[in-house]
């Protein structure tokens, strides 16, 4: 037992190496940095998380990035809910290919889709709002909602719905109060989901973006470009991404196995 | 079992509104550029097929192409096996499980751009812990921007790092799912580890197995950002991949046509492989 469990914690110390290492940047002087190799902060500032705080440009990153997110897990999860139920519950003429299309999109490379949607979204007026990267990130989110919820839907029996029709629950009154609260560990995955894809994608909010809604990841390799090469300051503002996935990620702690699974085991 | 309703179409109709509007609009875009030649002034002429051909038979595509697979190869052999070691050691019950699931999943929550950023700080030599272990503990000679070599493993190592949580995640999903009397039952018929592996744990993994390698497929074919920031898909070309190089034709050099022809013929590999991974899975699904 006791060498079985060694496995794990070597690898979770794999894991936390580079992350330790970064925390450790964060909190040292430029100077110190470029002067040579110390495993600890010799000098401890908190000067780049100071500077991080005190610059809008900075600050609005991240708030502009938290934004768009929640824009989209919002969204993604309230179309995605009805589509899943049908999908568990009845078949219809195409439903293996549609559930099959909306699956491609998840696979489409967000390289392909960045110059067309950059150009999409000008032409309708969206360009450099958070509605554009929300919308944009529907594109890969709605499909893996409407996949996990699907799982977790086709856990529950039918018999719930049926039982709640001869009770005369009307459809929309059922699906709020009797079935909604049943899958309400499916929800919460889904949106965690598409909460972890959207916080994490850069790629397709860099290009749907120039100043009003800039994502932290843009004001981050401005920096690295720009101010010569402050690597404690950018240690700093890529510390503090980390921190609100692991907030959520504290809440779904008990269903992540099972949601990584899409509810298929 | 579902019943036969084609007003169920209904309940589909805004998720097919948006995700039309996302994938058939610009999809067309791509088609439209992918036949077509341009000056600029918004001028256009028919070109037909000539993009395609021209793509598939240049050097540069079939390189980066190699590269590509090359590396999904690599980092599936590795991720894969390396994960179902982790999740078969990991404990079951008690406190330490939700502690170990949190660790674990904390790389994937990372912004792919830090997770860039943190590996070429973490691999610099004199500076990052790393490049400092390999050059001045060990005596390594290793630079990542001046080493192909070196570039490639940083780049494979930061992937591993990355995703292999998501095949541990998913396998220890399909671990607990087990229930105890099979193993009860295992160990009165006195069998070995491995037969408990092959009879009971890996059959009970096989549809979140597949999960994860049509998950790491797909995501590692189209990975950009991460190895962007690290490498910048050098040094040299060594590790431009496919993302990489679709980018810099369609956003650096702007040739919208080739760009184009590149992008379907990009998607349409990784369409085939992954719908070939989606038919196992729900046929393992209707069983």
């Amino acid at each position: 037992m006791r060498k079985r469990s060694l496995i794990p914690i070597l690898y979770i110390a794999f894991l936390m190496l580079p992350i330790y290492w970064l925390v450790a940047m964060s909190f040292k002087t430029t100077n110190e940095i470029l002067s040579g190799f110390s495993l600890f902060p010799q000098t401890f500032t908190l000067d780049n998380y100071i500077t991080i705080f005190t610059d809008p440009t900075w600050y609005w990153g991240y708030i502009n990035s938290i934004i768009y997110v929640t824009i989209n897990t919002v969204l993604s999860v309230c179309v995605a809910l009805p589509a899943a139920y049908a999908f568990s519950r009845y078949r219809f003429l195409g439903d293996k290919q549609l559930f099959f299309w909306l699956l491609t999109n998840r696979m489409a490379p967000a390289a392909v889709f960045a110059l067309p949607f950059f150009q999409l979204y000008s032409s309708i007026h969206l360009f450099d709002t958070y509605l554009a990267v929300a919308l944009a990130h529907t594109l890969f989110n709605v499909p893996l909602a409407v996949w996990i919820l699907e799982g977790f839907m086709r856990g529950i029996p039918k018999e719930l719905d049926e039982t709640a029709y001869v009770d005369g629950y009307s459809f929309p009154r059922f699906f709020v109060k009797i079935f909604l609260p049943n899958i309400k560990a499916g929800v919460g995955v889904a949106a965690f989901f598409c909460f972890m894809f959207s916080w994490v994608e850069m790629l397709l909010a860099k290009t749907l973006t120039a100043v009003e809604a800039k994502p932290i990841a843009a004001v981050m390799t401005r920096t690295a470009s720009s101010a010569g090469y402050e690597l404690g300051l950018l240690a700093a503002a890529g510390t503090l991404t980390i921190i609100p996935g692991a907030i959520v990620i504290w809440f779904v702690r008990n269903y992540i196995a099972r949601g990584f699974a899409m509810g298929r085991v | 079992m579902r019943t036969e309703n084609q007003r169920a179409w209904f309940f589909v109709l805004p998720v097919l509104a948006l995700v039309a509007f996302n994938a058939l609009v610009p999809m067309m875009t791509v088609v439209n550029y992918s036949v077509q030649e341009t000056f600029g002034n918004n001028q256009f002429f028919w070109e037909g097929l000539g993009w395609f051909e021209q793509i598939l038979r240049s050097d540069r595509f079939q390189a980066a192409l190699g590269r590509q697979f090359l590396f999904t190869a690599l980092i599936l052999m590795i991720e894969v096996p390396l994960g179902i070691i982790v999740a078969l050691s990991m404990p079951r019950k008690g406190i330490w499980v939700p502690v170990c699931l949190v660790l674990m999943a904390l790389p994937m929550l990372i912004p792919w751009n830090v997770v860039g950023s943190m590996w070429n700080i973490f691999t610099l030599p004199k500076i990052g812990l790393l490049g400092y272990f390999l050059n001045d503990v060990l005596g390594i000679n290793y630079d990542m921007t001046q080493q192909p070599i070196s570039a490639w493993i940083t780049v494979i190592v930061m992937d591993v790092w990355h995703w292999t949580s998501l095949v541990v995640l998913l396998c220890y999903a399909g671990l607990v799912s087990i229930p105890d009397a099979y193993y009860q039952a295992a160990k009165i018929d006195g069998a070995s580890n491995w037969s408990v592996f092959r009879y009971i744990q890996l059959p009970k993994m096989k549809t979140v197995l597949t999960i994860a390698i049509l998950l790491r497929f797909m995501d590692s074919f189209n990975i950009y950002t991460e190895p962007f920031v690290l490498t910048g898909g050098g040094p040299g070309n060594s590790t431009t991949l496919l993302s990489i190089d679709l980018v810099k034709i369609a956003l650096g050099q702007f040739d919208l046509g080739p760009a184009a022809a590149m992008s379907l013929i990009y998607f349409a590999i990784t369409l085939l492989v992954s719908w070939v991974f989606y038919t196992l899975m729900t046929k393992d699904d209707a069983e």
